[in-house]
């Protein structure tokens, strides 16, 4: 039972309180240009994750506090919660440096 | 059965002898007093078989002090209230408790079972997977139904449990585990800094085993000094002390949960309404580990036979309980602290003589032996028991440090055996989140390394087994645990207090005491008693290959009995070590998993049972639907109104008589689950651009719109109709089982994808109660009401929306229709519903105006050809399959689930669609889910081309309508197919538009 | 060729005490170069090694595994074989595979005690009475033997089960496959792994593979802890790890590593005799041959690589049991544990070539892979030996999530695996 903290109105709770919802910083293609959409970036979108093990970056909801949606960093083998921050930030510049694997080249160019 | 006097005539520390009870084992009377264990209380009347084991029935007895006991399992209470598998060592007695022996039949002295023992030669470990394989089908028919009534210990209790469980969820700065010496220790330091401190014990009292520890603290000795401090934290206000409390399991970020055996030792509080077991949830920022140390059996020839004990556990059985384990018997021991329970045994009468596996060894406990006249055989071992459901006789050998087989034996009478192969601290909770552990050598065994939670080990559980080093040790825990909880914890002052202990000679590890043959030449040396796992199926298992540890307790079940190794791990290790010739490290620990030990499973479900069990949501018209004899069907968490079944009636002539009804009168329906979400502000219209296939930002504000949403895989998920109440506010309506989804998804998009969009999405479904008013009479019933807005179909058309008063209930009114008559939902708020409901009813009554449910309505709309979502769709339909092709919007750029639509799966000729069935014979109602074949055959298999989706009696049209989705349907118009139908019948049906009745709309729109 | 198990060999050896039983397998140390490579020695991979052998004649081969071989789900799983599914392609795979169990303890001659004792999914709603009913019609045209049983039967054939009409799920039926059943799952491991041994695959344990090596797209060989093995052929086949060893090969996955966790209770004596599948509720139970109830339940809904869950899925299977089979309510539980499993996008498998020559996956079994394994071992290995899909393989191949051809089991049927 994970021990979750909203950054957004500051409550603690059990993770029953909260709501996972999957790997951060998916992009979705069709936002950006819904015309030019190649069906390998749409199954990209839609299915391919980096599944990290280790340092992972997710989106989680504050369920039963504020509603707000948030990100966070959390290590998937040892499930500590190593940051929290909005869900339209990036994580802390220190996390996009240890990330690792395909977060690694995800973060490679936020960090220029 | 014995004549000897096993309860001594004084001593027994738990007992109060002037409260006599009386229990009963097996139906026999057993005279006992209060503060017994059913241990203690069977062994004091001279009997000391309390079972059979697993596999070859052996009899057995009691081997432990507490939850560790994997012997002396019985069945405790009656019918409902039967439990089985109870530690005969932990069940607190009270007067009228029955207990019963388990494994055994007809009876525990006189097993039949025990014959496997007889054959126990041809069944090593994992003999069943090398036999039991011919014929093919008589593993499922003999070998599997034997084995299986051969197995399983106890039975389990009869019918539903009469008893209450309950959780409690706290948060604690600091959790103490275990109330022994060390927790204690540990609770008094972090007590003193003010914080919220928890100290969870599983016996009955505090202390461990501090009254059996040798030694004084400050002139007390250890058992009065640890009196003397649970006094003080049972005194303390920011201590909170739990007993018959187990620490069950640790889990990430220090959660933990503790079983409290509330009322089972005492009937007379259930009686009064406590709960049986409760189940603490509990938060720690710290937690201190003072689990202790669980003593090791040693590995010696027929080492299970009843009257063979650990040695701490023949110490408290003269102790706690006043009882003799025996007249005359042997301490068996590689270190030490068994020599205090020889000590203890001669002091009372008890004849005892020691037998030492090391060579040599000084420490003053074993000089006090030998002043006492204790006769100590150094460098022996115990070779070999005689005697089967008791000990009669054992033989001693003289040995030295690994050697194999023993040469020459003396036989020495003798009626009991205290055995001590040292103690393996209690690394459970250590290692539920994977906590490290490292091996010691001083102890033989593996003991705390680091650990990422904030969790510190102390004493035993620590590997610190004197006296002064754990106390040294718990106090610095307890005080660094509050620090580290909250900085401001006040400082403590604490004098080291003044320890007096014997000195101690070094344990000499024992993996296994040999015989006079090897052995695994019959001699049956148990490592896991109640799994019947000898060494030599140890070193079979390693032999044959299954030598990860993991491999080996799987092939041979060693550690998978009820106590899940406590005891036999790591002997198990141990043999496995001398038998490949590795070192304990390399071969390796098995995953300690939750729980601790095992608690029940009312405890996990707690109050959440029978009607508790999930709520059920009810609309404000609910008691009402009751009262009207309506039977219920659920719909998500709702219950909705299925049929009203009247007198005379059936549930099937009451859906005709609601369907009719609204044909061709009017009725009334409660639309109340309804999902209802209102969407608010200045960019509202946009989003739900974004939402839906089709648009509503094109919807005139007073007007509403069919709208279809799909997943961003393309397929259908909702529909309902929104409503533009003004410029920039909507009502949607969704389905009743997504109105919590749907919400949640419009909240996901609108944070995280499209944040700049000015929207509030408020979820409204509870505010309201909702009735649809439907059928031909359905505005002469607004008109009845009396409305203060024009009800005129001109004022008010089909798809319209008006707010004001109707019977002078506020009301917002949608003229739309899932019946294809003409309808007004009318929806009021939550606390008036029930009173519009009546009002409704009784302005409708000269209307002919009947109230409908659910099974109608769906037939209603069947006959329309509307969709239900989950119905004509599965979650894997889209919008073109339906034939709702019209509502995906061409001209916006974009939406949820657009692009998608575009992949070639998607667009693939052949996919299924929407049609209309209608069958051959207009009686026959095909079956919900009945597939077409491409072709009719004799048998399967056969190719499928679609199946029906709803499927109805319609008594509008007097015959029998259907619903489906096949393969290219809507180019098959006019074909008929083939339903090939349980027990051979087969129905053919003609493909047909899938609306069945007014196409034209010209009823919705009257 | 190894010696047979059997009574008489049993019976000669306890003579002897025991002494003369051979290994189950070997331990070689790994050669510089195989045909072929499986990478992950569970259910599955032992599966796809044998058949290789077997149907395929290929014997220079090897299977890698890091830790002890069937220590993945093969061995933590609730052992449940059943292949009644809605989806063509679904059926397909796991009738073959249950169909393989039913000869499987004769042909590996090693007891994996595939117990045919029928598998019975409640219907507790109307709609999943609705949902069983379309698979019952499915099923029934595919040839496969299942049926609809009402009320009255499940109480028969459960007599511990809760039929008050008026609980919050009543019993309104069940969806019975009699044929389906349970076996022993590291019986399956073992015998896949002797079986193997004695065609002469080496099955290599505590090896771990670091690096998928390539050259100009195509396989050439694996980096491991114990050397650089050098093979044209590499079949992926590591359940819960499958993301991290493909991405060394460019190749990024549809998948997502889950936490599932089962959990037994201390052994009574028998009182179900076939398995109980409760979909509306999220809970099943059958109960093994040594007397444990074997419970599991949903997965935890977050990325997990500790085989560590959390407790508050497991409360709500167990509170649905104690509603479901009232009598549990005093047994007690004995031991809980997790496995990783790989989860895909519509939760049903891959099985496929990949677009680097010579590399070969099969991953994906989420919460249901025990009961494939002979199946999915038998198309694979057929797969890797043909360098093309076998027809039961085509439809789980990668390409399928751009195509959007997606296999949904849970939302076609409202059915847990």
């Amino acid at each position: 039972m994970l021990l979750v903290h909203c950054p957004v109105c500051g409550a603690e709770g059990d993770e029953t309180d909260f709501h996972g919802g999957g790997q951060a910083h998916v992009r979705r293609p069709a936002t950006h240009d819904p015309v030019n959409v190649s069906d390998e970036a749409q199954r990209d979108y839609l299915f391919i994750r980096h599944n990290a093990k280790g340092l992972h970056f997710e989106r989680w909801r504050c369920d039963r506090g504020c509603g707000k949606w948030f990100h966070a960093a959390r290590d998937t083998v040892t499930m500590e919660f190593k940051a929290y921050y909005g869900i339209t930030e990036l994580p802390p510049r220190e996390l996009m440096e240890q990330a690792t694997g395909e977060w690694a080249g995800y973060f490679k160019d936020k960090l220029k | 059965m014995s004549n000897k006097p096993y309860r001594l005539l004084e001593g027994g520390s738990r007992i109060d002898r002037s409260k006599r009870v009386t229990i009963s084992f097996d139906g026999r009377q057993l005279p006992a007093f209060a503060g017994d264990t059913v241990a203690s209380a069977v062994m004091a009347n001279g009997s000391k078989l309390f079972g059979r084991s697993f596999k070859y029935h052996r009899p057995r007895g009691v081997v432990g002090l507490g939850s560790e006991e994997m012997n002396a399992l019985v069945g405790v209470g009656d019918g409902a209230r039967h439990e089985p598998n109870l530690r005969a060592t932990q069940v607190e007695v009270f007067d009228g408790l029955h207990a019963v022996s388990q494994n055994r039949w007809p009876s525990l002295t006189f097993d039949v079972g025990a014959l496997n023992s007889r054959f126990s030669r041809f069944l090593p470990g994992g003999f069943y997977y090398k036999t039991f394989m011919w014929p093919q089908s008589f593993w499922k028919h003999v070998y599997e139904p034997l084995i299986r009534k051969a197995a399983g210990l106890g039975r389990a209790p009869e019918g539903r449990d009469p008893d209450t469980y309950e959780h409690i969820h706290v948060h604690c700065d600091v959790l103490v585990v275990g109330g022994g010496l060390a927790g204690l220790t540990a609770a008094k330091a972090a007590c003193a800094s003010g914080l919220k401190v928890m100290l969870a014990d599983e016996n009955p009292e505090l202390g461990g085993i501090a009254d059996l520890t040798a030694g004084s603290i400050d002139g007390a000795c250890v058992g009065d000094h640890a009196k003397a401090v649970a006094g003080q934290l049972y005194a303390a206000e920011n201590v909170h002390v739990l007993n018959r409390a187990t620490v069950v399991g640790h889990w990430h970020h220090n959660y933990l949960m503790i079983f409290e055996r509330v009322a089972d030792h005492d009937p007379a509080l259930l009686a009064a309404g406590t709960p049986r077991h409760r189940l603490w949830k509990v938060r720690a920022k710290q937690v201190i580990l003072a689990t202790g140390a669980i003593e090791r059996p040693i590995t010696f020839a027929n080492n299970d036979r009843p009257g063979i004990m650990l040695a701490t556990a023949a110490s408290a059985m003269v102790e706690r309980y006043g009882v003799s384990p025996g007249v005359n018997g042997i301490v068996f021991t590689n270190n030490d602290n068994a020599y205090l329970t020889a000590l203890g045994l001669k002091k009372v009468g008890i004849g005892v003589r020691i037998v030492d596996s090391r060579a040599r060894a000084e420490g003053s406990l074993i000089a006090r032996a030998i002043s006492e006249g204790i006769e100590v055989s150094m460098g022996s071992v115990v070779s070999a028991v005689e005697g089967s459901q008791g000990v009669t006789a054992a033989r001693i050998a003289a040995y030295r440090r690994g050697q194999g087989r023993v040469i020459t034996e003396r036989k020495i009478d003798c009626d009991f055996i205290a055995m001590s192969g040292g103690f393996n601290p209690a690394l459970h909770l250590w290692c539920h989140n994977a906590g490290k552990i490292k091996f010691d050598e001083n102890l033989q065994s593996f003991r705390p390394d680091r650990h990422h939670d904030a969790m510190q080990a102390v004493g035993a559980a620590n590997g610190t087994m004197d006296v002064a080093a754990t106390l040294a040790e718990a106090h610095a825990a307890g005080v660094a645990a509050a620090k580290a909880a909250n900085g401001k914890a006040k400082a403590v002052k604490y004098k080291v207090p003044e320890v007096k202990e014997p000195t101690r000679a070094p344990l000499e590890s024992l993996w296994f005491a040999p015989a006079t043959g090897k052995y695994n030449e019959g001699n049956k040396h148990f490592v896991d008693f109640q799994n019947d796992v000898t060494a030599a199926d140890l070193e079979l298992a390693q032999r044959e290959g299954y030598e990860s540890v993991e491999h080996t307790k799987r092939y041979t079940t060693f550690g998978m009995a009820t106590d899940q190794g406590k005891t036999s791990n790591l002997n198990g290790l141990g043999v496995l070590a001398e038998a490949t010739g590795k070192s304990i490290p390399e071969i390796g620990v098995t995953t300690f998993r939750p729980p601790y030990t095992p608690f029940s499973f009312g405890s996990i479900a707690g109050v959440l049972t029978k009607n508790l069990f999930l709520p059920i949501r009810r609309t404000p018209i609910h008691q009402w639907h009751l009262d009207s004899g309506a039977t219920f069907e659920p719909i998500g968490q709702w219950r909705r109104a299925y049929t009203y079944t009247g007198a005379g009636e059936t549930k099937h002539t009451s859906i005709n008589r609601e369907i009719l009804s609204v044909r061709q009168k009017v009725g009334l329906l409660d639309a109340s689950t309804l999902g209802k979400i209102e969407i608010k502000g200045p960019d509202a219209a946009e989003f739900l651009d974004r939402m839906y296939t089709n648009t509503f930002s094109t919807l005139k504000a007073g007007k509403c719109r069919y709208g279809l949403m799909m997943n961003e895989l393309g397929f259908l998920t909702d529909d309902g109709v929104t409503v533009r109440l003004a410029e920039d506010h909507f009502l949607m309506h969704t389905t009743s089982g997504g109105a919590d989804r749907i919400a949640a998804w419009l909240e996901e998009w609108l944070q995280t994808e499209w944040t700049q969009y000015r929207v509030f999405v408020t979820p409204v479904t509870e505010q309201w109660a909702q009735f649809a008013i439907a059928g031909p009479r359905a505005r002469n019933v607004l008109a009845k009401l009396g409305a203060d807005f024009d009800i005129s179909h001109e004022a008010f058309p089909h798809m319209s929306f008006k707010e004001g008063k109707l019977g002078g209930y506020p009301v917002r009114v949608f003229r739309i229709s899932f019946s294809g008559e003409q309808s007004y939902e009318v929806a009021t708020p939550a606390n008036m519903g029930r009173g519009l409901w009546n009002a409704i009813l009784e302005a409708g009554q000269e209307l002919g105006i009947e109230p409908y449910g659910t099974e109608a309505l769906h037939v209603l709309r069947a006959e329309k050809g509307f969709i239900v979502i989950g119905d004509e769709t599965d979650g894997t339909t889209t919008p073109i399959d339906v034939g709702l092709e019209g509502l995906i919007s061409k001209k916006k750029a974009d939406f949820i689930g657009k692009r998608s639509l575009e992949q070639s799966f998607l667009k693939a000729p052949n996919r299924k669609q929407l049609v209309g069935l209608l069958t051959e014979v207009p009686t026959d109602v095909l079956p919900d889910g009945a597939y077409a074949v491409r072709a009719l055959k004799d048998k399967p298999p056969m190719e499928m081309t679609g199946q029906v989706t709803s499927s109805y009696h319609s008594p509008t049209l007097e015959r029998s309508i259907a619903m489906a989705l096949i393969e290219n349907g809507r180019a098959r118009m006019g074909e008929t197919l083939t339903f090939p139908i349980d027990g051979n019948k087969v129905i053919r049906a003609k493909i047909v538009d899938p609306v069945f009745y007014d196409k034209e709309g010209a009823r919705q729109n009257a | 060729m190894k010696s047979r198990y059997s009574i008489f060999s049993l019976a000669r050896n306890a003579l002897n005490y025991h002494k003369d039983w051979e290994r189950a397998w070997r331990s070689p140390a790994p050669k510089a170069e195989y045909d072929a490579v499986i990478v992950g020695a569970g259910g599955h991979g032992l599966a796809t090694a044998y058949y290789l052998a077997k149907n395929h004649k290929m014997t220079n081969i090897a299977i890698l595994e890091k830790g002890w071989l069937g220590g993945g789900n093969t061995g933590r799983n609730t052992t449940i074989i059943r292949s009644n599914y809605l989806q063509d392609s679904s059926i397909a795979i796991y009738e073959l595979a249950r169909s393989l169990y039913e000869g499987l303890s004769q042909d590996l001659n090693y007891n994996v005690m595939f117990s045919p004792r029928g598998v019975l999914m409640l219907c507790q709603t109307e709609h999943e009475l609705r949902a069983f009913k379309r698979t019952a019609h499915a099923n029934r045209l595919a040839g496969l033997d299942c049926r609809m049983i009402t009320a009255k039967e499940v109480k028969e054939i459960v007599p511990i089960i809760n039929d008050d009409p008026n609980c919050r799920y009543p019993i309104l039926g069940a969806y019975y496959q009699p044929r389906g059943g349970t076996g022993r799952h590291d019986a399956v491991a073992w015998g896949y792994a002797r079986g193997a041994d004695s065609l002469g695959v080496d099955v290599i344990q505590n090896c771990e593979v670091t690096n998928i090596m390539r050259d100009g797209g195509k396989v050439v060989g694996l980096e491991t802890t114990r050397g650089v093995i050098k093979t044209k052929k590499v079949g992926v086949v590591t359940a819960g790890n499958v993301s991290p060893l493909m991405q060394t090969a460019g190749i990024r996955m549809p998948i997502e590593s889950l936490c599932l966790q089962a959990l037994v209770s201390e052994p009574i004596k028998p009182v179900i005799d076939c398995v109980v599948m409760a979909n509306t509720v999220h809970g099943y139970i059958s109960q093994s041959d040594k007397g444990e109830l074997v419970i599991g339940g949903g997965t935890d809904p977050y990325n997990n690589y500790s085989q560590r869950g959390s407790f508050p899925s497991l409360e709500h299977t167990v509170t649905a049991l104690v509603e479901t089979f009232p009598i549990i309510s005093r047994l007690r539980m004995l031991r809980l544990w997790g496995g990783i499993v790989d989860m895909t996008g519509d939760r049903s498998p891959i099985i496929s070539k990949t677009d680097v020559e010579g590399l070969y996956v099969n991953c994906g079994w989420g919460t249901g892979g025990f009961k494939a394994i002979p199946g999915s071992g038998f198309v694979f290995a057929d797969t890797m030996a043909n360098d093309r899909p076998h027809p039961i393989a085509e439809p789980f191949g990668l390409n399928r999530f751009a195509e959007g051809r997606l296999i949904d089991e849970s939302v076609a049927a409202a059915v847990a695996h």
